[in-house]
C-alpha cells in the first residue's frame, strides 16, 4: 500500500498534515505529532502583528509611569535582553530540524511589506522544508474595492516568492468573488501550493455582559459543513491550476481524509480534531484510511487524487450553481406523501 | 591607556566601584540611594563579575538596620563587603557603624546625602544624615561631582584595606547622585592597580573560621574597656596620609590629583571659603570668575572630612587669608556651631596655639548653613558670602539662600548676579513625566557626551506629585568640565513641551535675550501667537527670542508615539540648537534609539525612527510681532475664597516660588492644615467622566472605586436645586429609605486626573448603544467651566446625615457619606487610596491615622497640598507620618494616648458628677457609642457637658474640658504598604497586633516598593519581576494574615476592592468595632505592576478568581457564638493562575527576559496557589 504523497515538491510518507495549531508550540509537541505518523507539521503562525505588538507592549509597561517622579524614576530592572522578535519560532524551527525526520513547514502572517519579506527569509535561514503564507484581511472600510485587496494577497506571495527559494504555499480564505480566479493569480504569483481554507474568529455577543466575544468556532465531526467548502473548490480548481492543494478544516476522520484526497488535495490537514482528542488519532485516521483502501482494492494514495474532482466526475455541474438547486429540490416534500 | 568617557549619573558611578571591588552586597532601598543597589543587583543578575571574576552576591534586607548586620557579619566572615544607603537608612546603620569600626574593618558605604527627617521628611540632599554618624569612628571622604564619585569610590576602597579604618563615601543626594555628567570611566586595570591583594587576603584572614577560631564581639567592664577603646589611634594617626598615597597614586594612574584638602584661589587670598560636597564645585567656578576680576579670594574643598587631618587643613590655607567662611549643610540646633566650623575654629586654634600654622594672626572664622535639601546655591549666594566676608564684622552662625526675618540669620546676596559662560548651551525643558521629557534629554546628554568633544551636564527636577507630573530638565554642554552645580538661570534655549504650561508657569523667565524658545503647540505657526498669555508675548517680544513651534502631539499620532513626544521633541531641540550639525544630529539621534530600544523589538525602534523623520518637517518658526497683544492673563494661582494660609504660604509653593518665601511665613513645628488640596486645581485630565442619569442605577461603585474622590453623590430634598445651574443634572433618588429625595453623581472636573477606573467599574450599559455606561469619558476642556459651576453647586448641597436612617454598611449607601480624603497627588487609577478614601467615609470623623513612610505618606502628607480633610464641622482624620520602621509603634502610641485620655475624663465625669449633674454624667459613661446614632448622642453630651465647665474654674473642671471631646470614641488607623508591613515594620507590627489593644493597621499590599520604583519586598510574588528580583522573585510571597491569625484574637481580612466591593466594607466595619487588634490586607494594584491602570479592578478580580488573593475574613468574636472564625468570601478558583499573571508587565517581562525560568517559576506558583487555597478552605471547615 503506497499512502505516499507529494506536495510543495516534498514526498511525503502519507497525506496526513497537522495544520498550524498550539499543539506545535513546543517540541514535545512537535515529537508527538511525528510519532503518531504525521507525515510534515506545519507550525504554529508567527504573526508578525503579535511581535510587534508584544514589542509596543513591552516598551509601554517599561516607559509607562518613568521619569515622573523623584524617588521612582523607572519601576522595573532593564533585562539584558528580552525574547521578543522571531527569535523564539526560529529556534523552534532550527530544533525541530533537528530532533524529527519529516518536512517541517513554517507558518507566516504578516502586516507590512518589509515584514513578510524579513520573517519568510528569517524562516527558510532556520531551516524550513517550506513555507506557508498565512494570509488574511477583513476588509471593513467601504471604500476599498476587492481588486485592491485581491491585489495585496498577490504582491504579498510575489515578494515573498522572490525573496526565498523554499516552495510557498497559500493559506486563503474563501471569500473572494471569483475564488477560481483569485487562486490563479495566486499561482502566477509563485505559490506552489494552496491551502484551502483559512477559518477565522467570528464575533459572538454575550447577551448578560452585552460584550462581543470574539470565538475561534473549531469544527467537529458534528460540523460536516465545515469539509464541504474546500471539497468543493478543491475539486474544482483541480487539474485546472498548476499547483498543490492542501485541505484544512473539517478534516476528522479517514473519510474525510479519503473525500480530500478524491477532490485533488495532495495533503489533508487537521488541528482541531488533535487539539479534542490528541495526536493518537492521526494513527487511528491513517489506520483506517489503509484498512479502506485495502478493502476497496485502491494500491496508492496517487491513485485517488482528484479522481472525483470536477474535471473526472460523471456529473462536472455539481459543484456549480445548479447543485444548490438541486439540494433545495431535495428537500422537498414528496408530493405523494399524505398528511 | 585610552578609557571610555561615559555619560552616567553620580549613583552609578559609586556603584560601579562598589561592585567591582566586592564579594558581598548588602542592599535596602531607600531615595536617592536605591539606583545602587538596583545597579549592583542588576548586574550580578546580568552574570557581571568584580576584578577578581567572580560575581558579587547581592542580596536585599528588610531594612538598613538588617542591612548593615548582613555587612557586619559578611565583614567579620572576612569577605569585601559593602552597602548603600541615605538618611534614617545611614541612622539605622549607626550601631553596626561603631561595632565594625571598634573592630578596625575595612569596608565602604556609599552614602547619597539625604536630609534627615525632623520637622517634615525630606527624600533631597544635605548631609545631615553624614554628620549625624560622624561619631562612629568611620573614615569620610566627600565627592563633589560625579567623576569625584567614580574616582573617591576607589580611592575610599584602596585605603580602607591599608587603614582598617572603615569609610562612608558620600556624595550629595540628586545634586550629584541624580546628575548624568560626562565622567571618564576608570578601567579594570586602574582598580586592580589601586587595589593591593595582599591586603585583600589579610582582609579575609582576619575573617572569623572555625579552623582558626578567635572570639571578638566580647562584653568588657571598667577596668579595660577604656584602655581597649584607645588602641586604635594609631590607625586615625595613619589614616590621612594613606588616602593621601592612594590619591598620589590614583593620580598616577589617571592624571587627576586629589589632596585631603584642595585649595583653589588667589595664592594671596583674604577671604576664604570652606565647604565639601557639590557646593564646592559652585564656589570653585565662582572663585575663579572672581579671581579673574582680581579678587583676592578662595576656597577649601574638604575631601576627607574623618580623620580630620588638622595640619594638612592649615597647610592648605594661604598665609595671606584675614577670613574663613565655613559652609555646612547640615543644622545642629543648640550647638556652638556646625561640625566643620568646629573642626575649622578648633584646628585654627591648635594650629595657632602650636605654631603649625601658615599665619601668625588667627584669621576671622564665621561659620554657616547653606543648602538644607537640595536647597539651591548658586554663584550669587556665593559672591553674596565672600562681600559679608569683607565686612568689620560679617555675619555669623549665618544662612545663605533663604530669606530669615525671624532670627535674622540670613546674609543678602545679589541675585541677578550670573557668571554662566556665553559658550556654554544652557537649555531647559518643561515636560510632563508622561511625555517621555526626560528620558529624550538623558538620551541627548549620551549623544552630545559620548558623542562630540563636548563635556555635558543634565539635572532633572521632579513634581511633588505623581500623577501629571511636571519635569523641568536643565541641560549644559560646552567645551570645558562643567562644575555648575546649580540650576540654570540664563537659559540660552527653553522648550517647553506642554502648552497648559505657559497659564501657570512664568517658563520664559529663566530665558537670557536672544534664545530660542520651542513649543509644542496645538496650534500652528500662524494661530499661535494669539493664544499666548500677554507676559509670554512681552517676554518673547522684550527678549527678542527666537520662537519655534511643532504640533508634536499629532507628529507622535501619526507616527505611533502615542502621547510620547520625547523623540519629536529632542529632534527639533537637536535642529535648532546648533549643538550637532543636523544631519549628523538625526544619525546620533536614531544610533541612541537602536541603543536604547534595540532590544525591545524592531517595531519600536521603526516607531521612533518615523518620528523622527517626520519632527523636522513639522516645526516652523514663527513671526514674531513686535508688540504685545494678547488680553490673556494667568489666572489666580488659587481662588480667592481659599483661606489666608493658602494664600499666604501655600499658593506661592504651588506657583514655583516657594524659595521667596521667608522663614516668618513656615510653620514652626511642622503643623499644617489638612484640606488644601481642594485649592489645587490641577486639571491633568484629558478626558473626565459625565453621568448620564438616565442610565444610572445609582450603585455607588464609581464613587466607590474613584482613587482621586472626584465622583460624588448626594441624595437630597428638591428644593435644593431651586439655584441649580442650567447644566446640573438630577434624578429621583433610588432608596427606600429616602423617598421623594432627589440624588445626582456629581464629577470634580478639574480635580480628576481621567484614569477611567469609574467608567471601568459601572455596571450599567446604555440598552440601546451597548458602548455607552452610566459613565462616559468626554474630553474636559469644553465641559470644565460648565461642570466646574455644577461642583460648586454640588458642594453647596447639604451633606446627607450620617444618622437619617441608612445604614452605612454597603456600596450603595456608603457612597453617601463624604469623602475626608480627596484629590491627592497619587498616580491615576492608584489602587490604595480608594481604601483610604473609605477609610475616611467610614470613620474620619473620629479616625486618627499613624502613616508609614511610603506612597501613601508621599501622597497622603506632600507639600504642597495635602488631601486629609475636613468634614462641615470642622472634624476629620488628623494624620502623622513618623518613621518607615516604627508605624505599628506610632500608632500603638496614639491608642494608648488616646485610652489613657478616655480613661481619666472618664475618672473626671466621675469626679464631677455633681457638678455637672448626675443625668448628664451617666449619658456620658454609659452611651453605647457602636453606631453614628449612639456616637452622635454622646458628642451631643460632650457638648452639654463643655458649657457647663466653661464656668468652672477647678483644676478637675479644667482637665475636664481640655479633655471632653476624649469621651467621643475614636477610631485608631495604622496605615502603610507592604514594604513596611512586611519587611522593616514587620517587628514592630507584630508586637503591636499581639498587644491585643484595639488598633487598626491597613496593609495598602501593591507587593512591591511602589514609592521608591518597585523593589522586592516579602509581599512580592514567586515569578514577579521586580528590582532586586531582576531574575524573578524565587520565593513565595509571606503569608501575613496566616501569621496574624495565628494568634487567634486578632481579627483579620484580606480584601480585594474589585472583586468584592461589598466585602471590603464589610471588613472595614467589623475590623473597626472589633475592641482588639485588627489587621486588612487590601489587595491594591499600581504602576509598578506594569498594568493598564484602568483595567486595575480587572486584575483584582482575576487575582481572587485565580486563587491567588482569597478574600477572607476571620473574626475572633466569632468562636464565641461557637462558629468557625475563618470566613472564606470567594470561590474556588476558576481561572488558571497564568491567565492572571500574564496580563501584568511583572511577570510577563520575565517570559521575555528569561523563558525557561519563568516556566518552571510559574508551575511552582500553581501550586503555591492551589496549596494555599486547599489550607484556608480547610481552615475554614469547607473542606475535610
Amino acid at each position: 500500500m503506497d499512502l505516499t504523497t507529494r506536495y510543495l515538491g516534498l514526498t511525503l510518507k502519507n497525506p496526513i498534515v497537522p495544520s498550524a495549531s498550539p499543539m506545535s508550540e513546543t517540541i514535545d509537541g512537535i515529537c508527538k505529532m511525528e510519532d503518531a505518523g504525521a507525515s510534515a507539521i506545519v507550525l504554529y503562525s508567527l504573526f508578525e502583528e503579535q511581535i510587534n505588538a508584544e514589542s509596543h507592549e513591552l516598551d509601554h509597561y517599561l516607559s509607562y509611569g518613568i521619569e515622573s517622579f523623584a524617588e521612582a524614576l523607572n519601576y522595573f530592572p532593564e533585562a539584558e535582553t528580552y525574547a521578543v522578535g522571531p527569535d523564539k519560532y526560529l529556534n523552534l524551527i532550527n530544533r525541530a530540524k533537528q530532533v524529527t525526520d519529516i518536512p517541517i513547514i513554517g507558518s507566516l502572517n504578516g502586516v507590512s511589506s518589509g515584514g513578510w519579506i524579513d520573517y519568510a527569509t528569517k524562516i527558510e535561514q532556520a531551516g524550513a522544508d517550506a513555507l506557508e503564507l498565512n494570509i488574511y484581511y477583513i476588509p471593513t472600510d467601504v471604500n476599498l474595492p476587492g481588486t485592491e485587496v485581491e491585489q495585496m494577497y498577490v504582491d504579498v506571495v510575489r515578494d515573498v516568492k522572490n525573496s526565498v527559494s523554499i516552495p510557498v504555499a497559500v493559506k486563503v480564505s474563501p471569500y473572494f468573488s471569483s475564488t477560481a480566479h483569485m487562486a490563479k493569480k495566486l499561482v502566477e504569483a509563485g505559490a506552489s501550493g494552496l491551502v484551502l481554507f483559512n477559518r477565522f474568529y467570528q464575533p459572538d455577543f454575550d447577551l448578560e455582559k452585552l460584550e462581543v466575544a470574539p470565538r475561534l468556532a473549531l469544527s467537529s465531526v458534528n460540523t460536516p459543513n465545515a469539509l464541504r467548502l474546500p471539497l468543493r473548490w478543491i475539486a474544482i480548481l483541480y487539474g485546472q491550476l498548476d499547483v498543490d492543494f492542501a485541505l484544512t478544516s473539517g478534516i476528522h476522520t479517514y473519510q474525510d481524509v479519503l473525500k480530500g484526497l478524491m477532490a485533488g488535495a495532495n495533503v489533508t490537514m487537521m488541528a482541531s480534531e488533535l487539539l479534542h482528542f490528541g495526536t493518537g488519532r492521526i494513527t487511528e485516521i491513517l489506520a483506517d484510511l489503509q484498512a479502506w483502501m485495502e478493502e476497496h482494492e485502491y494500491e496508492s494514495v496517487k491513485q485517488m487524487q482528484g479522481s472525483m474532482s470536477q474535471k473526472h466526475v460523471a456529473e462536472p455541474a455539481a459543484f456549480e450553481r445548479a447543485n444548490y438547486m438541486k439540494v433545495l429540490h431535495s428537500w422537498r416534500p414528496d408530493p405523494t406523501t399524505v398528511n | 591607556m585610552t578609557r571610555e568617557q561615559v555619560t552616567i549619573d553620580g549613583n552609578e558611578a559609586a556603584a560601579y566601584v562598589a561592585h567591582k571591588t566586592n564579594e558581598v552586597i548588602a542592599i535596602y532601598p531607600i531615595t536617592p540611594s536605591s539606583p545602587m543597589g538596583e545597579h549592583a543587583d542588576a548586574w550580578s543578575a546580568q552574570g557581571k563579575p568584580n576584578i577578581w571574576g567572580t560575581i558579587p552576591n547581592v542580596v536585599e534586607m528588610q531594612a538598613e538596620g538588617g542591612a548593615a548586620g548582613a555587612v557586619h557579619g559578611a565583614l567579620q566572615a572576612g569577605a569585601l563587603t559593602t552597602t548603600f544607603t541615605a538618611s534614617q537608612g545611614l541612622l539605622l546603620m549607626i550601631p553596626n557603624m561603631y561595632k565594625i569600626a571598634g573592630e578596625l574593618t575595612s569596608t565602604v558605604f556609599h552614602i547619597a546625602a539625604r536630609s534627615v527627617a525632623a520637622q517634615a521628611l525630606s527624600i533631597f540632599g544635605d548631609h545631615s544624615d553624614v554628620m549625624a554618624a560622624r561619631a562612629t569612628g568611620w573614615g569620610m571622604l566627600f565627592s563633589n561631582s560625579v567623576q569625584e564619585v567614580m574616582d573617591f569610590a576607589l580611592i575610599a576602597q584602596a585605603s580602607t584595606l591599608e587603614a582598617r579604618v572603615p569609610f562612608l563615601h558620600a556624595f550629595d543626594g540628586f545634586r550629584t547622585s541624580h546628575e548624568v555628567m560626562k565622567v571618564e570611566k576608570l578601567l579594570d586595570e586602574d582598580i586592580r592597580a589601586m587595589i593591593d591583594d595582599d591586603l585583600v587576603r589579610a582582609h579575609r584572614a582576619r575573617g572569623l573560621t572555625p579552623d582558626a577560631p578567635v572570639i571578638r564581639g566580647t562584653a568588657q567592664n571598667p577596668d579595660v574597656f577604656f584602655q581597649a577603646r584607645e588602641t586604635v589611634n594609631p590607625y586615625y594617626m595613619a589614616t590621612p596620609a594613606i588616602v593621601q598615597q592612594a590619591m598620589d597614586k590614583f593620580a598616577g594612574l589617571t592624571g587627576r590629583q586629589y589632596n585631603l584638602f584642595d585649595y583653589v584661589g588667589a595664592p594671596d587670598a583674604e577671604r576664604v571659603i570652606v565647604l565639601m560636597g557639590s557646593g564646592a564645585e559652585t564656589v570653585e567656578e565662582t572663585v575663579n570668575y572672581l579671581v579673574a576680576q582680581g579678587e583676592k579670594v578662595g576656597v577649601v574643598k574638604v575631601r576627607l572630612y574623618r580623620p580630620f587631618a588638622v595640619e594638612r587643613f592649615l597647610a592648605a590655607l594661604p598665609a595671606t587669608v584675614k577670613v574663613v567662611a565655613t559652609l555646612d549643610r547640615t543644622k545642629e540646633p543648640g550647638g556652638a556651631g556646625e561640625p566643620l566650623y568646629q573642626d575649622v575654629v578648633t584646628a585654627i586654634s591648635e594650629g595657632i596655639a602650636n605654631g603649625d600654622a601658615p599665619f601668625e594672626t588667627a584669621p576671622r572664622v564665621i561659620g554657616g548653613r547653606y543648602g538644607l535639601s537640595s536647597k539651591e546655591f548658586n554663584p550669587a549666594m556665593v559672591k553674596g558670602l565672600f562681600d559679608e566676608m569683607t565686612k568689620d564684622r560679617p555675619k555669623n552662625h549665618f544662612t545663605v539662600g533663604i530669606i530669615d526675618d525671624v532670627t535674622h540669620t540670613s546674609i543678602d546676596y545679589d541675585p541677578a548676579f550670573n557668571i554662566e559662560p556665553s559658550d556654554v548651551v544652557r537649555a531647559m525643558f518643561w515636560g510632563l513625566g508622561s511625555d517621555g521629557t526626560v528620558g529624550a534629554n538623558k538620551n541627548s546628554i549620551k549623544i552630545i557626551g559620548e558623542e562630540t568633544p563636548n563635556f555635558a551636564q543634565g539635572y532633572f527636577v521632579y513634581d511633588s506629585k505623581k500623577a501629571g507630573a511636571r519635569t523641568i530638565s536643565h541641560l549644559r554642554f560646552g567645551p570645558r568640565p562643567i562644575r555648575s552645580t546649580y540650576l540654570i538661570e540664563k537659559a540660552s534655549f527653553v522648550a517647553v513641551h506642554q502648552f497648559g504650561f505657559l497659564e501657570r508657569y512664568n517658563v520664559l523667565d529663566a530665558a537670557e535675550e536672544g534664545a530660542t524658545f520651542l513649543l509644542n503647540s496645538p496650534y500652528s505657526k500662524d494661530e499661535v501667537w494669539d493664544k499666548l498669555p500677554r507676559e509670554v508675548q512681552r517676554q518673547i517680544v522684550d527678549k527678542k527670542l527666537n520662537f519655534y513651534v511643532i504640533n508634536a502631539y499629532d507628529v507622535a499620532k501619526e507616527t505611533g508615539m502615542g502621547v510620547r513626544i520625547n523623540t519629536i521633541m529632542q529632534t527639533c531641540f537637536f535642529a535648532i540648537s546648533g549643538v550637532l550639525p543636523r544631519e549628523e544630529a538625526i544619525a546620533q539621534i536614531k544610533k541612541a534609539i537602536k541603543k536604547t530600544y534595540g532590544k525591545r523589538g524592531e517595531a519600536v525602534v521603526q516607531k521612533n525612527y518615523a518620528a523622527v523623520d517626520a519632527s523636522i518637517a513639522n516645526m516652523y518658526q514663527v513671526e514674531v510681532p513686535g508688540q504685545v497683544t494678547s488680553t490673556i492673563e494667568m489666572p489666580p494661582v488659587v481662588p480667592a475664597s481659599a483661606p489666608e494660609f493658602v494664600q499666604k504660604v501655600t499658593a506661592p509653593i504651588i506657583a514655583g516660588h516657594g524659595d521667596a518665601l521667608p522663614v516668618s511665613a513656615m510653620p514652626i513645628d511642622g503643623t499644617y492644615p489638612t484640606g488644601t488640596t481642594q485649592w489645587e486645581k490641577r486639571n491633568i485630565a484629558l478626558e473626565i467622566p459625565v453621568w448620564d442619569e438616565n442610565v444610572c442605577i445609582q450603585c455607588g461603585k464609581c464613587v466607590m472605586v474613584c482613587p482621586h474622590a472626584v465622583i460624588r453623590s448626594k441624595v437630597y430634598d428638591g428644593s435644593a436645586l431651586e439655584n441649580a445651574p442650567a447644566t446640573f443634572k438630577s434624578t429621583d433618588a433610588r432608596w427606600k429609605e429616602l423617598p421623594g429625595q432627589k440624588y445626582t453623581l456629581q464629577v470634580a472636573p478639574e480635580d480628576c486626573t481621567g484614569c477611567q477606573l469609574c467608567v471601568e467599574v459601572c455596571p450599567a450599559k446604555n440598552k440601546s448603544q451597548v458602548g455607552r455606561k452610566a459613565i462616559n469619558m468626554e474630553p474636559q476642556i469644553p465641559i470644565r467651566e460648565q461642570e466646574a459651576a455644577n461642583w460648586d453647586f454640588f458642594l453647596s448641597l447639604p451633606e446627607v446625615p450620617r444618622t437619617n436612617g441608612v445604614k452605612f454598611s454597603n456600596v450603595k449607601n456608603v457612597q453617601l457619606l463624604q469623602p475626608l480624603f480627596e484629590f491627592s497627588g497619587a498616580c491615576a487609577g492608584c489602587g490604595e487610596t480608594p481604601y483610604l478614601k473609605l477609610l475616611s467615609q467610614l470613620f474620619g470623623d473620629r479616625a486618627v491615622i499613624a502613616n508609614a513612610t511610603g506612597c501613601s505618606s508621599i501622597y497622603g502628607g506632600n507639600l504642597p497640598t495635602t488631601p486629609w480633610a475636613q468634614n462641615n464641622q470642622g472634624r476629620g482624620p488628623a494624620w502623622s507620618n513618623s518613621l518607615f520602621e516604627d508605624n505599628a509603634e506610632f500608632g500603638l502610641g496614639m491608642r494608648l494616648t488616646v485610652d489613657k485620655q478616655n480613661q481619666y475624663a472618664r475618672e473626671l465625669v466621675a469626679r464631677l458628677k455633681d457638678t455637672i449633674g448626675a443625668e448628664l454624667a451617666e449619658a456620658l459613661l454609659t452611651t453605647d457609642q457602636s453606631d453614628e446614632a449612639g456616637i452622635e448622642a454622646q458628642r451631643s453630651s460632650v457638648e452639654t457637658l463643655k458649657a457647663k465647665l466653661q464656668s468652672q474654674n477647678s483644676p478637675e473642671a479644667r482637665d475636664l474640658l481640655s479633655l471632653a471631646d476624649k469621651l467621643v470614641k475614636k477610631s485608631v488607623w495604622i496605615v502603610g504598604g507592604d514594604g513596611w508591613a512586611y519587611d522593616i515594620g514587620y517587628g514592630g507590627l507584630d508586637h503591636v497586633l499581639a498587644s491585643g489593644r484595639n488598633i487598626n493597621v491597613l496593609v495598602l499590599d501593591t507587593e512591591v516598593y511602589s514609592n521608591t520604583g518597585g523593589q522586592a519586598s516579602k509581599a512580592t510574588p514567586l515569578g514577579a519581576v521586580a528590582k532586586f528580583a531582576a531574575g524573578g522573585k524565587p520565593t513565595a510571597k509571606k503569608d501575613l494574615g496566616m501569621i496574624a491569625m495565628s494568634y487567634g484574637n486578632i481579627y483579620v481580612a484580606e480584601i480585594a476592592m474589585g472583586a468584592n466591593d461589598g466585602q471590603v466594607v464589610k471588613a472595614f466595619r467589623e475590623a473597626e468595632s472589633y475592641n482588639g487588634p485588627s489587621l486588612i490586607i487590601a489587595y491594591s494594584h499600581c504602576i509598578a505592576h506594569g498594568i493598564n491602570m484602568a483595567k486595575g479592578l480587572e486584575q483584582q478580580k482575576l487575582a481572587v478568581e485565580s486563587g491567588y488573593w482569597p478574600l477572607y475574613r476571620f473574626d475572633p468574636r466569632l468562636k464565641d457564638e461557637g462558629k468557625n472564625p475563618l470566613q472564606l468570601d470567594s470561590r474556588d478558583p476558576k481561572v488558571p493562575l497564568k491567565d492572571y499573571m500574564y496580563k501584568e508587565n511583572r511577570y510577563k517581562m520575565l517570559v521575555k527576559s528569561n523563558p525557561e525560568v519563568a516556566s518552571q517559576l510559574l508551575t511552582q506558583a500553581q501550586k503555591v496557589v492551589s496549596d494555599r487555597w486547599a489550607k484556608y478552605k480547610q481552615l475554614a471547615g469547607k473542606e475535610k
